[in-house]
């Protein structure tokens, strides 16, 4: 399969988005500058973490505007496969490709810590790997991951089913000391309407393999690889 | 001469702001007691060139705050406009 990994100033998961798809997942990795608009003709597209713009303003609210953003927005509507991880996954939100916000975290900290995640839906090209409720142990590493929606949108969330990942427990169960950052009812991915884009704070690219703590994020790349691809 | 655009950015009412809420028990530990809320925002400071009438410095202002300063999704923005 082939990845795309857009490169904005600041971003610097950029490479371990690259090694475990190259390196662990044996797929071809493309590096796209933000400046660049030609994503190199990508299966899926992968935003990843870091501090683009130095988060100046609001995380992601910079880079959305990059050039290289109006291309992914297009592949995205095309049904292209688009995963945003992290500062990827603030992208996403300031971009509007998904819904919600990112807040400070409610402890004000930068948290960097392993959680669990429970895998809410499995019919997404991003958890079609993994069992309902199957539990994840993926690190986070994030100062604004409390994710926040209005009412109506959080209604719309779950009308169509796009709350994807949620913290919990190594059990599964979602005590309040489960959730690492305030996130509204544990959130911690969700996808778009269509189920093409999705975005979380925790890090599949930094769980790839036992060496560091946990594989469990190539449930993740496993599923895209295993997902009928083909942009319309 | 030149258009001064001062922009405010805070929190909408219904979003938890966990820096105002650390900033009024700081005060109130420091005995402003009466200090009952708190909100943490952000102000920029605009210009503009001159020559632009006062409706399309507001117009450009709105479109500047709508799609990068403030994020509607969680933010609320007011701005004033003077000559100086």
């Amino acid at each position: 399969m082939r990845f795309s990994v857009p490169v904005f100033p600041g971003s610097n998961c950029d490479h371990d988005c690259e090694y475990v798809l190259r390196n662990v997942e044996n797929q071809s990795v493309e590096m796209i500058w933000h400046k660049d608009t030609d994503l190199k003709n990508p299966d899926c597209v992968v935003v990843p973490g870091g501090f683009s713009y130095g988060d100046y303003l609001r995380t992601g609210a910079i880079a959305r505007f990059s050039p290289v953003m109006k291309s992914v927005a297009d592949f995205a509507a095309k049904g292209g496969l688009v995963i945003g991880i992290c500062n990827g996954f603030q992208i996403l939100c300031e971009a509007g490709l998904l819904p919600g916000a990112l807040l400070r975290n409610k402890n004000l900290k930068f948290i960097c810590q392993t959680v669990y995640l429970r895998t809410e839906e499995t019919d997404t090209p991003f958890t079609n790997a993994c069992k309902p409720h199957q539990v994840l142990k993926i690190p986070i590493a994030h100062g604004e991951g409390n994710y926040f929606i209005d009412a109506d949108g959080l209604k719309n969330l779950k009308d169509n089913r796009q709350i994807v990942v949620r913290y919990c427990d190594s059990e599964g169960k979602l005590p309040p000391e489960s959730n690492p950052n305030g996130s509204l009812e544990n959130i911690a991915g969700i996808c778009n309407i269509n189920r093409n884009v999705f975005g979380l704070m925790p890090h599949p690219d930094r769980s790839g393999e036992d060496i560091l703590g946990s594989h469990d994020g190539n449930y993740i790349w496993k599923s895209i690889l295993s997902t009928k691809v083909g942009v319309q | 001469m030149a258009w001064h655009v001062s922009v405010y950015v805070t929190l909408k009412p219904s979003v938890m702001d966990p820096q105002g809420a650390t900033v009024q028990r700081a005060l109130n530990q420091m005995g402003y007691k009466a200090v009952t809320d708190v909100r943490v925002g952000k102000f920029t400071e605009l210009e503009f060139e001159a020559g632009l009438s006062e409706a399309d410095v507001k117009k450009q202002a709105d479109e500047i705050c709508d799609k990068l300063l403030a994020n509607p999704n969680i933010e609320s923005y007011r701005f004033t406009v003077e000559k100086k």
